[in-house]
C-alpha cells in the first residue's frame, strides 16, 4: 500500500504522455522482437549515434547510451530496413563497408544482432546548391499539400469564424479512409482516393450538420466554439486510434524509387502529388473567382450580414464551405500520408499547426493568403534542414509565424479591421 | 472478479496527488489568463516545460540550491511570457492562441532534440534532481497515514508543500481579483477599447496577466516533476487541452473551479481507466484490448470538452450569470 | 427623431467663439483641440481628410455629416485607437498626435463609442469604479494589500453613487451592465467617462438607439458638461437636437470638412445640403441599413428650418 500512490501516478503517467522514448531501448517491452546493436569504433563505444528501424510500416529511432549499444522492439517477424545516421558520428568517422543501411531479417531467435563497420574518413556530401534545390522542390509538395487544407480551413474560418481544431482530423480522415479501401477492402488506389475524398467531403457536412450548425443556431460564441473543435478534435483522434491502433501502415505505391532530374530526386508518386495539388489548387480559386457559389462564399466571408442582406443563403454558402473544406482536407491526408510516408492515427495533428500557421500567414480568413502562407511555410520547414538538425525542422516555421505576426499582424494578404 | 475496493482507493489517492495539485495550479494560471482577462493561452505546456526543464538543469547542470533553480524556472517563463506577449497582446485574441500553441511546441522541440542532449536530455528527459528538495524534508522518515493515503516522509512532505503553494496561490488570485486590479482586469476580457478608452494601459495589464498565469504554470510544472522524472513528451498540446478541460470544469473565472475541477478530474479518470482496465481483465468487454481500454479517457475528456462548454459554459462553480466567456 | 423630443427651455448658447468668416478650418478665440492635415485611408478610400479644424473650448460642438463621412474614423484618430496616414493635433496646447489611447484619456480627453461599450459582465458599479482615475489599487503590488485602496476605492464609490443618481441608474447598480437596455447602456457609458473628471468629452451618436423618453435627461446631461465647465465634441444625426444644444456645429462629407459655422446658419449653406443629398447610398448598408433613409430624414429636417 505504502507505495501504491508514486506507482499509480506513475502508471498513469506514462500512459497519458504518448509513449516517452529511450535513448538506447525503444519499444522492447511492447513488441517481442528485438533488433540491437552496438556502435563502437577501435574498440571504443560511440554515444549519440542515431540508428533508425523502417520497415512493414513501422519507423522507430534510437540513441545508442555510453556504452554505444541500442535496442528497438519491431512487432513483427519481417525484414527491416537499419538505417545508421551518418551525421551523428564523430568527426572523421564513417561507416566504411557494407553501407550506412543494412537489411535486417530475423534468424531463430526474437533479437536480432545488427552492426555497423566503421573506419576513418570523410563523407563526400553532396554540393550545397544541389540539396537546396532539392529541398526546394520537396518544400514547394510539402507546401502543395498543406495548402490544400489550409484553403479548407480559412474559408471555415471565413465564413463561419470558426478556428478550427479537428481539421487535423478531417485530414486523417481522408488518410484513414484511403488506407481502408485499399488495403483492407481491396480496391484500386485511385478509386480508394477518390471515394475517400467523397466520404471526407461527407465527414465535413455531417461535422457541419450535427455540430456546428446547431451551435451557430444557439448563438454560441466563436471562443466556445473553438474550445469545442478542441474537444472535439481529442475525441476523433483517439477514436481513430481505438480502431487504427496507435502503429504506421503504408498505403500501396508508396516507398516507389526516387527518379532523378538533375540534383531533384522525386518518386513518381511526389510528381502525382505535386500534380494533383496545382490542378485541385486550381479548381478551387476558379470555384471562388468565377462561379455564383463562390462568389457568395466570398461574399459571406467579407460580410456575413450584408451578405445574407442581399439574399445570399448564408447557411447553404456555409455547408458547401464545410463539405469542400472537407474533401480538400481528405485529399491533403492522402498527400500527406504519401509523403511522410505512412497512415497513422495521429497525422494530421502533427501538421495541424504548421496548417494554422500557413493560415495566419496568409491573413485570417482569405484563402489566397492561406495558399500564399502555406507555400512559405511548406519551404521553409523544408530548406531549414539545411541549417537546422531535422528534428527541429517545425522550429524554423513556427518562429517565422511568430515574427510575421509581430511585423505584418494582418497576415500577407489580409486586412486591417476597424474599430469603433 | 473486480476489485472494487482496489478501484476506489486508487481514486481516492488523486484527491491529493502532487498531480492533482499540479494541474489544479496550472488551472488556475489559465483561470487568470482566460476566465479573467480573456487571454486565450494555449501555451500553458510550454510554461509547465520552462518550469520543470527550469528546475532540473539548474540542479542538474548548473548545481543550484532549490530556491535559485526555483527563480530560475521563474525567470524563465517571465521571459517566455514576454516573448509571446510582445508582438500577440496588441493583436486580435485568435492570434494571441495560435501563438502561444506554437511557442509550446517550439519549446518542447526544443527540449527534445538530440542537439542539446547533453543538457535537456533529448527524448529520454532528465531525472535525478530531487535531492535538494528531500533534504529540505523536516518530517521524520517513516510511514504516516491511513487506508488509501498512506506515504512515506518524502510522498507528505511533496504533497503538503504541493497544496500549501496551490493554497496560497488561490488566496492570492482571490485578493487581486477583487481589487481594483482585477476589475481592470475583468474589464479587459469583456471589451479591451472600453478600457483602454478610459486610460488604462491595457497592453501592460494583459502583460502582466500574462505574466502571472505563466509563473504559476511553471510553479505547476515544477510539483508536476518532483513525484516523477522530466518526459519532454508529457509537455504536448494535449497537456494544455486537459488543463483547459480542467478549468472549463470548475468554470473559467472562478478560484475553486480549478482546484476542485482538478480533482474530480484525476478521480474520475483514474476510476474510470482502474475500472475498464479491471474489466477489460475479467473479460467483461471482451472486443477490447486494455491499450484501447486507455484511449478511452482520452475520448472521454474530448467528449467531456464539448459537452461542458455547450451545455454548461460556466462551469460547475461558476455563475449562472457570469458565463465566464469571451464573446 | 420626433418632434417631442425638443426641450421647451432654451439652453444658453455661447457664441462669438471664431475669429473671422465661420468658414471651414476656421480660427477658434479659444480652441482646446487644432488638428491639423489628418488624413487616413483605407485600401483607397480616403475616409478622413481634415486640413485644418478648431474646437471651441466651453463649448457644446457637434460634428454631422451622412453616413460614412468620416466621423467616427475622425475620433479614433483623434483619441489615439487608430493611427493616421499624416498629420497632427494638440490637445490644450500639447502635441499628442501618434498618442497611445490610454494616455490621450488620461490627459482628459474621454470618449464614448458609437456601439456601446458597456462591459457586461461587471455591474454597473464597477463599470463606474474603473472609470476613476489614478488608483492606487490598479497596481498589481498594491492591489494585493487593501488597506492601501481602500479609502479611495469608498470615495470613488461616493462618487459613483452622485452620479449614478444623475443618470437615474443609482437603483441599477448591483446589476450586470449586460442587463441594462441599450439606452441605459449608452448612459452608463457617458457616465462613466465622466467619473475621471474630463475636460473634453467625445461622444459618438449618444443618442442614437436610446428611448426618446430618455434622450431629453440625455440632452440635459449634455448642457450640464457645459455647465461644470467640461468641452463637448459630439456626433448626432437628429438635427432638432443638434440645433437646440449645439454651439457650433461642424459638418464632414466624404472626409473632409466641408462647412462650420453656427447651427442656424450652417443648416442654410449649400455645401451641407449638397452633402446630405450626394450621399451615396451603397456605402455602409452593412453597418446601417436605414442610413439613406436617415439622411433623407436630415434633409428633411433641414428644409423643415428654412420654413
Ligand atoms: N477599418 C476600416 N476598414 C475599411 N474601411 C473603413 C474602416 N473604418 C471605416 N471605414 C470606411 O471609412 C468611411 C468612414 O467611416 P466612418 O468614419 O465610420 O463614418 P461615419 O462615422 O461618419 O458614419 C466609410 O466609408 C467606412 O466604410
Ligand atoms: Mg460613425
Amino acid at each position: 500500500m505504502l507505495s501504491l500512490g508514486l506507482l499509480l501516478t506513475a502508471v498513469t503517467f506514462s500512459t497519458l504522455g504518448a509513449g516517452a522514448a529511450h535513448a538506447d531501448e525503444i519499444n522492447t517491452d511492447q513488441y517481442d522482437y528485438v533488433l540491437s546493436g552496438n556502435v563502437q569504433f577501435d574498440g571504443e563505444p560511440i554515444e549519440d549515434v542515431l540508428i533508425s528501424v523502417d520497415g512493414s510500416g513501422y519507423e522507430a529511432e534510437v540513441v545508442t547510451d555510453a556504452d554505444g549499444k541500442w535496442r528497438i522492439g519491431v512487432p513483427e517477424k519481417e525484414t527491416y530496413t537499419v538505417a545508421l545516421d551518418e551525421d551523428t558520428l564523430p568527426k572523421g568517422v564513417v561507416v566504411a563497408k557494407g553501407g550506412s543501411e543494412i537489411e535486417a531479417e530475423f534468424g531463430l531467435t526474437k533479437v536480432k544482432s545488427v552492426n555497423f563497420f566503421l573506419g576513418e574518413g570523410e563523407r563526400t556530401t553532396v554540393s550545397f546548391f544541389d540539396q537546396f534545390v532539392n529541398r526546394f522542390v520537396n518544400g514547394l509538395n510539402f507546401g502543395l499539400l498543406l495548402a490544400l487544407a489550409a484553403i479548407g480551413m480559412s474559408l471555415i474560418f471565413g465564413t463561419t469564424g470558426l478556428s478550427n481544431f479537428a481539421h487535423a482530423e478531417m485530414i486523417t480522415f481522408g488518410a484513414l479512409a484511403t488506407l481502408t479501401l485499399s488495403v483492407t477492402m481491396g480496391l484500386p488506389i485511385w478509386i480508394a482516393i477518390v471515394v475517400a475524398i467523397v466520404l471526407s467531403g461527407a465527414l465535413g457536412y455531417g461535422l457541419d450538420a450535427a455540430i456546428w450548425k446547431p451551435l451557430r443556431k444557439k448563438g454560441v460564441g466563436l471562443i466556445p466554439l473553438m474550445i469545442v473543435s478542441i474537444g472535439l478534435s481529442l475525441a476523433l483522434r483517439y477514436i481513430f486510434q481505438l480502431f487504427y491502433g496507435g502503429g504506421t501502415s503504408q498505403l500501396p505505391g508508396s516507398g516507389m524509387a526516387d527518379l532523378k532530374f538533375g540534383p531533384i530526386s522525386l518518386s513518381p508518386i511526389d510528381l502525382w502529388s505535386m500534380g494533383i495539388s496545382v490542378v485541385v489548387l486550381l479548381a478551387v480559386s476558379y470555384f471562388l473567382l468565377r462561379t455564383r457559389i463562390g462568389k457568395a462564399t466570398r461574399a459571406v466571408s467579407d460580410n456575413p450580414s450584408l451578405a445574407s442582406a442581399s439574399g445570399i443563403d448564408v447557411d447553404g454558402v456555409i455547408r458547401i464551405v464545410w463539405i469542400v473544406g472537407g474533401a480538400l482536407a481528405g485529399l491533403s491526408g492522402v498527400l500527406w500520408a504519401y509523403f511522410r510516408p505512412g497512415v497513422s492515427w495521429d497525422m494530421g495533428f502533427q501538421i495541424l499547426l504548421l496548417v494554422f500557421a500557413a493560415t495566419t500567414l496568409g491573413g485570417l480568413g482569405t484563402a489566397f493568403g492561406a495558399l500564399v502562407g502555406s507555400i512559405i511555410v511548406g519551404l521553409f520547414v523544408e530548406l531549414s534542414t539545411l541549417w537546422l538538425p531535422s528534428d527541429l525542422k517545425y522550429v524554423g516555421a513556427l518562429v517565422v509565424l511568430i515574427l510575421v505576426l509581430l511585423l505584418r499582424p494582418q497576415g500577407i494578404l489580409g486586412r486591417k479591421e476597424r474599430i469603433g | 472478479m473486480i476489485d472494487w475496493g482496489a478501484i476506489f482507493s486508487n481514486a481516492a489517492v488523486e484527491l491529493i496527488s502532487p498531480t492533482t495539485a499540479a494541474y489544479a495550479l496550472a488551472a488556475l494560471g489559465l483561470a487568470v489568463h482566460f476566465g479573467y482577462t480573456g487571454l486565450l493561452n494555449f501555451g500553458q505546456a510550454g510554461f509547465m516545460a520552462l518550469g520543470a526543464y527550469g528546475y532540473a538543469i539548474s540542479t542538474l547542470t548548473f548545481g543550484f540550491p532549490v530556491w535559485a533553480s526555483v527563480l530560475v524556472g521563474i525567470g524563465a517563463s517571465v521571459v517566455f511570457a514576454l516573448i509571446l506577449g510582445i508582438p500577440t497582446l496588441r493583436l486580435r485574441a485568435d492570434y494571441l492562441a495560435i501563438v502561444t500553441i506554437a511557442a509550446a511546441e517550439i519549446v518542447r522541440l526544443l527540449f527534445t532534440t538530440n542537439t542539446f542532449q547533453p543538457v535537456t536530455g533529448s527524448a529520454n528527459g532528465l531525472s535525478g534532481y530531487k535531492g535538494g528538495f528531500a533534504d529540505l524534508n523536516p518530517i521524520p522518515a517513516g510511514t504516516y497515514g491511513f487506508g488509501p493515503f498512506e506515504y512515506n516522509a518524502y510522498d507528505w512532505w511533496l504533497r503538503i508543500v504541493a497544496w500549501t503553494i496551490v493554497i496560497l496561490a488561490c488566496l492570492f488570485t482571490w485578493q487581486i481579483m477583487r481589487s481594483p486590479w482585477g476589475r481592470v482586469i475583468k474589464g479587459i476580457r469583456e471589451d479591451e477599447d472600453a478600457v483602454r478608452a478610459l486610460g488604462k494601459n491595457v497592453y501592460a495589464y494583459k502583460m502582466q496577466s500574462l505574466i502571472l498565469g505563466g509563473v504559476f504554470g511553471t510553479i505547476a510544472g515544477m510539483i508536476f516533476v518532483l513525484p516523477r522524472a522530466v518526459v519532454p513528451s508529457n509537455y504536448q498540446t494535449s497537456l494544455t487541452f486537459f488543463v483547459y478541460a480542467i478549468l472549463l470544469l470548475g468554470g473559467a473565472a472562478t478560484i475553486l473551479g480549478p482546484v476542485i475541477g482538478s480533482m474530480i478530474f484525476w478521480v474520475l479518470l483514474s476510476f474510470f481507466s482502474g475500472f475498464i482496465a479491471r474489466a477489460v481483465e475479467a473479460g467483461w468487454l471482451p472486443f477490447m484490448s486494455s491499450i484501447q481500454a486507455g484511449q478511452l479517457r482520452f475520448i472521454l475528456v474530448g467528449v467531456a470538452i464539448m459537452l461542458i462548454v455547450i451545455y454548461r459554459p460556466q462551469g460547475i462553480f461558476g455563475n449562472k450569470k457570469e458565463l465566464a466567456f469571451v464573446k | 427623431m420626433s418632434n417631442n423630443t425638443v426641450p421647451t427651455a432654451k439652453p444658453v448658447k455661447t457664441v462669438g467663439m471664431h475669429i473671422g468668416e465661420a468658414v471651414p478650418g476656421c480660427k477658434k478665440k479659444d480652441p482646446i483641440l487644432v488638428v491639423d492635415g489628418v488624413s487616413r485611408t483605407f485600401g483607397g478610400l480616403k475616409a478622413v481628410d481634415v486640413e485644418h479644424l478648431e474646437i471651441p473650448r466651453g463649448a457644446i460642438t457637434a460634428l454631422i455629416g451622412p453616413n460614412g463621412a468620416g466621423k467616427t474614423t475622425l475620433f479614433n484618430l483623434l483619441t489615439g485607437f487608430d493611427k493616421p496616414d499624416t498629420g497632427s493635433w494638440t490637445f490644450e496646447g500639447t502635441s499628442i498626435g501618434g498618442m497611445a489611447a490610454f494616455k490621450v484619456a488620461r490627459m482628459g480627453q474621454v470618449r464614448t463609442f458609437q456601439l456601446t461599450k458597456a462591459l457586461g459582465l461587471l455591474t454597473v458599479m464597477d463599470n463606474m469604479l474603473l472609470g476613476a482615475k489614478a488608483q492606487v489599487g490598479e497596481n498589481l503590488f498594491r492591489a494585493v494589500l487593501p488597506f492601501l485602496w481602500r479609502q479611495q476605492e469608498a470615495h470613488n464609490k461616493v462618487k459613483a453613487l452622485d452620479l449614478l443618481a444623475r443618470f437615474k441608474l443609482d437603483t441599477k447598480k448591483d446589476d450586470y451592465a449586460a442587463s441594462l437596455s441599450g439606452g441605459q447602456r449608452k448612459l452608463l457609458e457617458m457616465a462613466r467617462a465622466l467619473m475621471s473628471d474630463p475636460t473634453l468629452v467625445m461622444l459618438d451618436e449618444p443618442m442614437a438607439g436610446v428611448n426618446p423618453a430618455l434622450t431629453q435627461s440625455l440632452l440635459d446631461h449634455i448642457l450640464n458638461l457645459k455647465a461644470e465647465g467640461m468641452s463637448v465634441l459630439f456626433v448626432e444625426h437628429d438635427m432638432h437636437m443638434v440645433r437646440h444644444i449645439a454651439d457650433w456645429v461642424i459638418v464632414m462629407a466624404e472626409g473632409k470638412v466641408v462647412a462650420e459655422g453656427d447651427p442656424h446658419e450652417v443648416m442654410r449653406n449649400q455645401a451641407v445640403i449638397d452633402a446630405y443629398l450626394g450621399q451615396h447610398h451603397d456605402e455602409d448598408l452593412g453597418e446601417d441599413p436605414d442610413a439613406g433613409q436617415q439622411n433623407v430624414g436630415a434633409i428633411k429636417e433641414l428644409l423643415d428650418d428654412e420654413l
